[in-house]
């Protein structure tokens, strides 16, 4: 048997008025973790939405052992031994464990109904044999998505999946959770199981995979060895260009308190938070995963309601009870997630990024298009949006251009605060460094930045003044220049210490 | 690939219009089937006929747009109408009466809206409760008999202006404000923002509740007027009257392309669609379709409807902006 598992040769797929894949051939190797590479919109998914039956290729084939296939859809690609995890997982949040374990697999007995005492038992095997100990009576609303994550795997080991391919697995959970992660994935590896890896974490990419394979506008690069590439080179094959410089950061000249916030509490939260932010800073958030850093901001921006507290901006203390009254005051959030607090999937740009500031568009108790589609377009260009026309469904753009539509939305509202969660989640890199670009921008007009983020990298790379929280509580404040990842961490985890 | 993106756009053309195509195709075919389908009298019959639900649609249009629905808009249109009438007969005021009529449905649509926004009710729940009530309140008035003799008060429903009848009027007038309204005002704007994705159109800034409540007024409006034209066409106070006209007006609204997903829907397709059921049973009378098999049509015009609505979204889908 040759140690090649899967070969994609010559696969090609077009959608409407654009080539998805051209001609992209490659080989997965038994028992090797296998990166693809690239920037959103580089065809990743497709090619494994391909591999996963789910789209059909124009042309090509793809050979399993070295024997063509024609995967039919993922039930069939299960068949086959694929199994894929996807980047936002799909899960029933009021089935439980065993269920999931079997949804659209369930074993039966002869009379064709479900045997449950047999889905119990082998639920119980295979928990037990990975040494995890949720009851199989346990809903999925009440495990953590890292622990969703962990059951979507072995699901997939439950199959008997030779290859598993897994779509930004990291993308949702805490390092030690990826560091979990990683072992599960060097045992599978150890059982001869491919594993095609799927991420814009190129850190993580250098550390599990063994191969990499960049995708550019729908056709391979370059495939290589772990070994024969580094980070720099693989940016400039999945950009096509050389990134300058990884965090476009400026000395930009600090003015004035903008936002003062003071004894912020919301019971269960978090507690006695205070901070400020001046013009033309970037302050940073850090903290592990329910640090509470995301509950402040909802609650500085009036998504959720606080206890105590008082915020003061441009030196007046002022009530924020909804968002309308952070908007009145020119204060603007960015939510961590985009498709649930951010875009309006089934409208279009348009309507989108003018949703927050359609008073000015109205007087003489009409709403004046035309002057709506200047103003659009003209911060739709200012972000540099990528779009056919304003017309475009928002639905229809890749995670980058959507978030380039929230920000020209947010920027329409003219801030002079901008709170950004997780502001270059799933987005890749060359989208990532127009959104630093656009930062730095934006500071420089002497707006203050606050940005939530989980990669300590870009927070040390972006930020004038990091503040960490841990269990609710600011429990550090770091000046740029004294900046470290340890340093973060140490704050960061200290009180989990104890 | 320049090909490729001409056969989308002419498919997008197509699936935008189709339900003005099919319009126009049923419309030819009745033609042809009846040539009496054709007449002025006939025509001016079936806009007539379909007034009082058209004008409800406008009503559910805005409100399934926003992922919400009123199913007790054809009760609370009996309770506003038998009100009305009996206003009218004790009164003698038209103005007096149309007013009891509209601030009625208001009244009942703000205590949908109220359980809708305060205590988070499913709109269909809340609705469902309010079409038990509303029916109820208008058989406990009338103690269950319908009032006769309402003296000249048909002219409205029955007369006709400037050689037009007034229900098409008023027909045309909610057409033109749900429009307006649509497309012009930050309200509607709103409306389609929250049924697109409610939580992200909080987080822009926008009052989900208040907007939510307004869209229940401005339903509560039009079931009033509606209630106007149906009682005056029925020449009495029926509390049992209007019975299953929410779904006559859902129906015309989701064979007219609004979503029930929400945030996708307008005001000229719901006319559409309206009247794609209107010449349908207008035609299938006309050529002696049994009135059981009537029904079964137009339940199946409804799942092609909507089948269709969900085909052509997902072959759009396919058709992702990859290079963007």
């Amino acid at each position: 048997m040759s140690d090649v598992k899967l070969t994609i040769r010559n696969i090609s797929k077009a959608f409407p008025g654009v080539q998805a894949l051209n001609n992209v051939s490659f080989e997965v190797k038994r028992g090797v973790v296998h990166a693809i590479c690239g920037e959103n919109g580089a065809g990743k998914s497709t090619l494994m939405k391909i591999i996963n039956g789910i789209y059909k290729p124009d042309s090509g084939e793809i050979l399993i052992d070295g024997k063509p296939v024609n995967i039919n859809s993922p039930i069939h690609a299960r068949k086959l031994g694929i199994a894929m995890i996807h980047q936002e997982l799909n899960y029933m949040p009021e089935m439980t464990v065993e269920e999931s374990f079997f949804v659209g697999n369930w074993p039966k007995d002869r009379y064709g109904k479900v045997n449950w005492k047999e889905i119990r038992e082998r639920t119980l095997e295979l928990l037990r044999n990975e040494g995890l100990n949720y009851s199989p009576t346990t809903k999925l609303k009440d495990l953590s998505i890292s622990d969703i994550q962990m059951l979507e795997i072995l699901k997939a080991v439950s199959y008997n999946s030779q290859i598993i391919i897994m779509d930004e697995p990291t993308s949702a959970i805490t390092q030690k959770e990826v560091d979990i992660l990683f072992g599960k994935i060097r045992n599978l590896k150890a059982k001869g199981v491919s594993i095609i890896y799927i991420s814009h974490k190129l850190d993580e990419v250098f550390e599990i995979a063994d191969e990499i394979t960049i995708l550019r506008d729908g056709v391979i690069i370059e495939t290589r060895k772990k070994e024969n590439y580094d980070m720099e080179t693989v940016i400039a094959q999945m950009v096509g260009r050389k990134l300058e410089n990884n965090y476009p950061k400026e000395e930009v000249e600090i003015g004035e308190k903008i936002l003062e916030v003071k004894n912020f509490s919301s019971s269960g939260k978090f507690q006695d938070v205070s901070f400020y932010l001046r013009k033309g800073e970037i302050i940073g958030f850090a903290g592990l995963m329910g640090a509470g850093r995301t509950e402040v901001m909802r609650a500085l921006f009036g998504l959720d309601p606080y206890d105590t507290g008082e915020i003061i901006i441009d030196g007046k203390s002022v009530k924020i009870n909804s968002v309308k009254n952070s908007i009145d005051n020119n204060m603007i959030m960015i939510s961590e997630d985009r498709r649930r607090y951010g875009i309006i999937p089934v409208r279009d740009i348009k309507e989108n990024v003018s949703l927050s500031s359609l008073k000015r568009f109205i007087y003489n108790g009409y709403l004046h298009k035309r002057e709506e589609v200047e103003t659009v377009t003209e911060y739709c260009n200012s972000m540099n949006v990528k779009a056919p026309n304003l017309e475009t469904l928002v639905e229809n753009l890749s995670g980058g251009n959507q978030q380039k539509v929230i920000l020209a939305k947010c920027m329409m509202i003219d801030p002079k605060i901008l709170i950004m969660d997780e502001p270059t989640r799933g987005i890749d890199v060359g989208a990532k460094y127009e959104i630093y670009k656009l930062m730095v921008r934006f500071a420089r007009e002497g707006k203050g930045l606050i940005m939530v983020s989980s990669e300590l990298p870009e927070l040390i790379g972006m930020c004038d003044r990091i503040y960490v929280m841990a269990k609710g509580k600011i429990v550090g404040e770091l000046q740029r220049g004294e900046f470290s990842q340890e340093r973060i961490m140490k704050h960061a985890t200290a009180l989990n210490i104890n | 690939m320049e090909k490729g993106r001409l056969n989308g756009s002419i498919f997008n053309t197509l699936s935008k219009y189709s339900i003005y195509l099919v319009l126009v195709v049923l419309f030819l075919i009745s033609w042809m089937a009846n040539e009496n389908f054709i007449t002025p009298q006939n025509l001016k019959n079936v806009a007539n006929q379909i007034s009082v639900s058209t004008i409800l649609a406008f009503g559910q249009t805005i409100l399934v747009i926003a992922g919400m629905l009123d199913l007790s808009s054809g009760s609370v249109l009996a309770l506003a109408g038998v009100l009305l009438v009996s206003t009218y007969v004790n009164t003698g005021s038209l103005i007096l009466s149309f007013l009891v009529s509209i601030i009625v449905a208001v009244i009942c649509n703000i205590i949908s809206g109220f359980m809708i926004t305060k205590f988070k009710t499913p709109p269909f729940i809340a609705t469902l409760a309010m079409m038990t009530m509303a029916r109820g309140a208008a058989l406990l008035y009338t103690k269950g008999q319908n009032i006769y003799q309402i003296g000249d008060y048909v002219v409205f429903g029955q007369g006709e202006t400037l050689g037009i009848p007034n229900p098409i009027i008023m027909l045309v007038i909610t057409l033109a404000i749900t429009a307006y309204i649509l497309r012009h005002t930050v309200f509607g704007r709103s409306v389609y923002a929250i049924g697109g994705n409610e939580e992200a159109a909080n987080a822009s800034g926008i009052d989900v509740n208040k907007v939510k409540m307004k869209a229940y007024i401005l339903n509560g409006i039009f079931v009033g007027i509606a209630g106007v034209i149906f009682m005056s066409r029925v020449n009495g106070g029926m509390p049992n009257g209007a019975q299953g006209y929410e779904f006559k007006a859902l129906t015309a609204t989701v064979i007219g392309g609004t979503s029930f997903t929400g945030g996708v829907g307008n005001a000229i397709g719901t006319v559409a669609g309206a009247f794609i059921v209107g010449f349908l049973d207008n035609i299938m009378v006309m050529v002696g379709v049994h009135s059981y098999l009537q029904q079964v049509v137009r339940g199946a015009i409804i799942a092609l409807s909507v089948i269709y609505d969900i085909w052509a979204k997902s072959r759009k889908k396919g058709k992702k902006v990859q290079s963007a």
